[in-house]
């Protein structure tokens, strides 16, 4: 899976949450869930858990708190998915 | 859980958890007090399920506005006591505090159904599982009863939950 589909797929699983919809608009690897698409706090655990679904990983603690952008996000799902 | 389980001789040779909580102990550390404490009693508790029970006062307060001449229990309050039973009750099992603190919590997500209206001075069942509690967030399916055991509302809410 290539850098550009994680991110795409990322951006498909975080829509629903999103209440800062012009921070889709150009949506890369430097959006912060928090600050530009203001998601809040418990929308982005579901967001992990949709991150989980769809790639079949387990996030724990140390990587939840890790992931403020997508670019945070993109890696540590590569991680997960290299099974480091 | 906040008291201790003991290994217990099962069928077939298993064994398998008895876990005793102290319901009361659960009671003395809701972070709520009259007039916004809507549970009176649990009637069971697990890690994953509770079951409470809550009377809506004849005489509360609010019956004087909700409705003008025809008291009925807002809806806001029903889902309020189902939260109160039904998130934050399990929740502060979950945490399994060891000491007296109550834990700092937020409601974050409602989506409830209502069936029923509930009169003054009415007692109702909520009934509650947990679909998951990750990250401090817990998320919990949640009904609440009647005396006859008919549906009042149901849905899911959502809390975050921590120690303090």
């Amino acid at each position: 899976m290539t850098d550009k589909e994680i991110l795409q797929k990322l951006k498909k699983i975080v829509t629903p949450y999103v209440q800062n919809e012009e921070g889709l608009n150009d949506f890369d690897e430097t959006t912060d869930f928090l600050n530009d698409l203001k998601i809040n706090s418990a929308n982005l655990v579901d967001v992990i858990l949709d991150v989980e679904d769809e790639y079949k990983i387990e996030i724990d603690n140390d990587s939840m708190n890790g992931m403020l952008t997508a670019g945070d996000a993109r890696k540590i799902i590569q991680r997960k998915l290299r099974n480091e | 859980m906040l008291d201790y389980g003991i290994d217990h001789p099962g069928k077939w040779g298993r064994t398998f958890k008895i876990i005793f909580v102290n319901f009361q102990e659960i009671l003395s550390r809701l972070p709520y007090s009259e007039p916004f404490l809507f549970v009176d009693s649990i009637e069971y508790l697990d890690e994953n399920s509770v079951i409470g029970h809550y009377c809506f006062p004849e005489k509360a307060y609010y019956y004087k506005g909700h409705f003008k001449n025809k008291p009925i229990t807002p809806g806001v309050l029903l889902t309020e006591c189902m939260a109160q039973i039904g998130v934050v009750c399990l929740g502060i099992n979950l945490l399994g505090i060891k000491n007296d603190e109550t834990p700092a919590i937020a409601m974050t997500s409602t989506e409830i159904d209502f069936f029923l209206a509930v009169q003054p001075g009415e007692t109702v069942k909520v009934v509650s599982h947990k679909l998951y509690f990750r990250f401090n967030k817990l998320k919990c399916k949640v009904e609440m009863y009647n005396r006859d055991e008919n549906l009042i509302a149901r849905g899911n809410i959502s809390g975050m939950l921590k120690d303090n």
